[in-house]
């Protein structure tokens, strides 16, 4: 986390107002390479809608995006893809009725090569792309020891492995920031090892920068080295889990006030 | 696993190839025979454009999971530009006999133009309508096949009244491809090819990176783009390949009759030339099967012609034979009969190979078996 570093996903002064209400105000980010950062706050805190800003899901009103120094203001999701985002979603996302491999193929869509020619009259090209793919998937399930399902439809995987399934497919996608909403929602403690442990491995296979929003106190407290914390869209406390936890504006965002006076003269 | 994934594709050409010459060599030695030339060829004929409608719907509606009910009017489109194509060729005196190499190369040109001009207008109307899903596609498709109804109408060049044997288009009809008059069959081979050949080819595209983008975009939308495909570019893609084939099919029903005219592609006509009732052969045969969209064609064709033609028909009850001179009637009750019992149509997604079916059908048999089995016993402990 060296200040020569340069950071490989940037905001600067990032806002959104749907209308009057103003969602995320002046977000400001900056996750270096490798670096494992939280994004934490209440319900309705506005985690969800940066995720969707990073993602080019929202177009920013106020702000900028830049990935490794490019801005991506304006762009298309598939275009925040290509440069190097990819995320998983709250609520899980598979492509249900496909096979867990052609989940994978799908995300490699934007590194085949091979044109509608090609593809209608199965030239060598395209025999080529495809076994490549082939076995580019079965490496990336094989990590998460997704392999042995690899011809089953995705949606009858369990929940565990669905969610190990969107992580994998994430990565399919070669980026460089990978952005994960809630993934230990609705597992149980197994579960959630499992998925500590998949996080682990990616880190350090890949070396990517990721981005964690997370209601699960101890595992943020856990895995992130950074937290930022929102409240009404609004930045209010950075920095690593210890100074988070005991920050008296995190402890009044989560709890309420007790009696007011304490934490405001913090504040 | 590569290895026999192209063996199955060499083994399935192979087989399609032999059946088809079969087809060829019988259609050849029965050619003369009274009721092969009347029936049967143009029968054949028909079933090859349904199949090419309903596979190619099936690739927007099945694969893409985008409801279009404006098919019909890129059928139109391919009907009416080979017709004027052939017709301004003969015009210009390029041929006169209806035989021979440049016939036949004049025969595909319009095929392939056909295919292309509908394309475009697939590209045309895919671009606006595909930011919109659901029953707003509907609407807008359902709206452009109305559009394009009456604006076919009112070219000075396509005629008011459509075109006819003797006017316009007469020149591909009247005697050649030719279910016009003398030689019925000789280009049978031509429609049977084109139609095994566009359906590979859609098979070819549903089983590529195209295929997988678009059946990403049928499961999750947001979720495909979030995976680095561009889903504008793909909808629009599929829109337009779907539109080629349609437009295929237009020149294969323009080639077939003696005379066409705009109200054989409009939703009040009667017929299985319908744009509503091509989703009720694709929704029949399973959607996201290519498989399922060749048998129910042929089964909708069969109906059809028994419902119009049948003989039995006459050996049935006074008020069923009222039923039957309303045959919207008995496909409505069809429709109702599959989403009841078995709402993912007859394939569901199974795709046919000479390699698998066999072996997939003794496990379907087996399966069933025991599940009879397991119910009689259930039956004894009751």
């Amino acid at each position: 986390m060296s200040e020569e570093l340069r950071p490989i996903l940037e905001t600067r002064g990032l806002g959104i107002s749907f209308g009057g209400l103003k969602a995320v105000q002046d977000f400001n980010l900056r996750l270096y390479p490798g670096e494992l950062a939280g994004l934490i706050g209440p319900n309705g805190a506005g985690k969800t809608t940066v995720f969707n800003l990073l993602t080019g899901v929202y177009v920013p009103t106020e702000g900028s995006v830049m990935l490794d120094g490019e801005v991506l203001n304006g762009k298309k999701t598939h275009q925040f893809v290509a440069a190097g985002v990819a995320r998983t979603f709250q609520n899980i996302r598979l492509f249900r009725q496909m096979s867990v491999i052609d989940n994978v193929k799908a995300a490699f869509a934007k590194d085949i090569k091979y044109r509608m020619g090609a593809a209608l009259f199965r030239t060598p090209a395209y025999w080529r792309a495809e076994a490549a793919m082939e076995q580019r998937a079965l490496d990336l399930l094989d990590i998460f020891n997704l392999k042995e399902y690899a011809g089953a439809l995705a949606s009858s995987l369990p929940y565990g492995q669905q969610r190990k399934l969107e992580i994998a497919r994430a990565l399919a996608t070669d980026m460089k920031v990978l952005l994960l909403d809630e993934p230990a929602a609705g597992m149980n403690p197994t579960e959630t090892a499992e998925l500590v442990e998949c996080i682990g491995i990616v880190r350090e296979r890949f070396g990517i920068a990721i981005l964690l929003i997370e209601h699960d106190m101890s595992l943020v407290m856990k895995l992130c080295e950074r937290i930022t914390v929102l409240d009404y869209g609004q930045t209010i406390a950075e920095g690593g889990p210890e100074e988070i936890a005991s920050n008296p504006r995190v402890i009044t965002a989560y709890l309420g006030e007790s009696d007011g006076e304490e934490d405001a003269s913090h504040a | 696993m590569k290895k026999t994934v192209k063996r199955g594709y060499i083994v399935n050409s192979a087989v399609i190839a032999a059946v088809y010459a079969l087809c060829i060599v019988l259609a050849a030695t029965l050619g003369r025979e009274g009721s092969f030339k009347l029936i049967l060829a143009p029968s054949i004929w028909q079933c090859c454009y349904l199949i090419l409608l309903a596979s190619s719907l099936n690739l927007v509606l099945g694969f893409m999971g985008q409801l279009s009910l404006g098919h019909c009017g890129f059928m139109a489109i391919g009907a009416y530009t080979a017709a004027l194509i052939s017709l301004a060729f003969q015009r210009a005196g390029a041929y006169d006999d209806k035989s021979g190499p440049v016939f036949l190369a004049i025969l595909f040109l319009c095929i392939i133009s056909a295919g292309l001009l509908a394309a475009a207008f697939g590209v045309l109307v895919g671009i606006p309508a595909l930011r919109l899903k659901g029953d707003y596609l509907a609407i807008i498709t359902l709206g452009f096949g109305l559009i394009i109804e009456n604006v076919i109408n009112n070219l000075p060049f396509a005629g008011q009244n459509g075109l006819a044997e003797g006017s316009a288009a007469a020149s591909l009809y009247a005697t050649g491809l030719g279910f016009g008059s003398t030689d019925r069959v000789t280009y049978l081979w031509a429609g049977i090819g084109v139609t095994i050949i566009s359906v590979a080819l859609m098979f070819m595209f549903i089983r590529s990176k195209y295929g997988r983008a678009v059946r990403a975009i049928r499961d999750d939308e947001i979720a495909a783009s979030a995976s680095g495909i561009n889903t504008g570019y793909y909808k629009v893609l599929t829109f337009a390949f779907s539109a080629f084939f349609a437009g295929i099919a237009g020149a294969l029903y323009a080639c077939c009759n003696s005379s066409l005219s705009t109200a054989s592609f409009s939703f009040t006509n009667g017929s299985i030339l319908n744009s509503t009732f091509v989703v009720v052969m694709v929704v029949l045969g399973g959607m996201g099967s290519l498989t399922g969209s060749v048998v129910s064609a042929v089964i909708m064709f069969i109906l059809n012609y028994q419902i119009a033609n049948g003989a039995w028909v006459d050996a049935l009850p006074g008020f069923i034979q009222g039923v039957f001179t309303y045959p919207m009637l008995v496909y409505a009750v069809v429709l109702i009969v599959i989403i009841m019992f078995r709402p993912k149509g007859i394939f569901g997604t199974y795709e046919f190979s000479i390699l698998k079916t066999p072996g997939d059908l003794v496990r379907l048999f087996k399966r069933q078996g025991r599940g009879k089995k397991s119910a009689g016993k259930e039956a004894a402990a009751q």
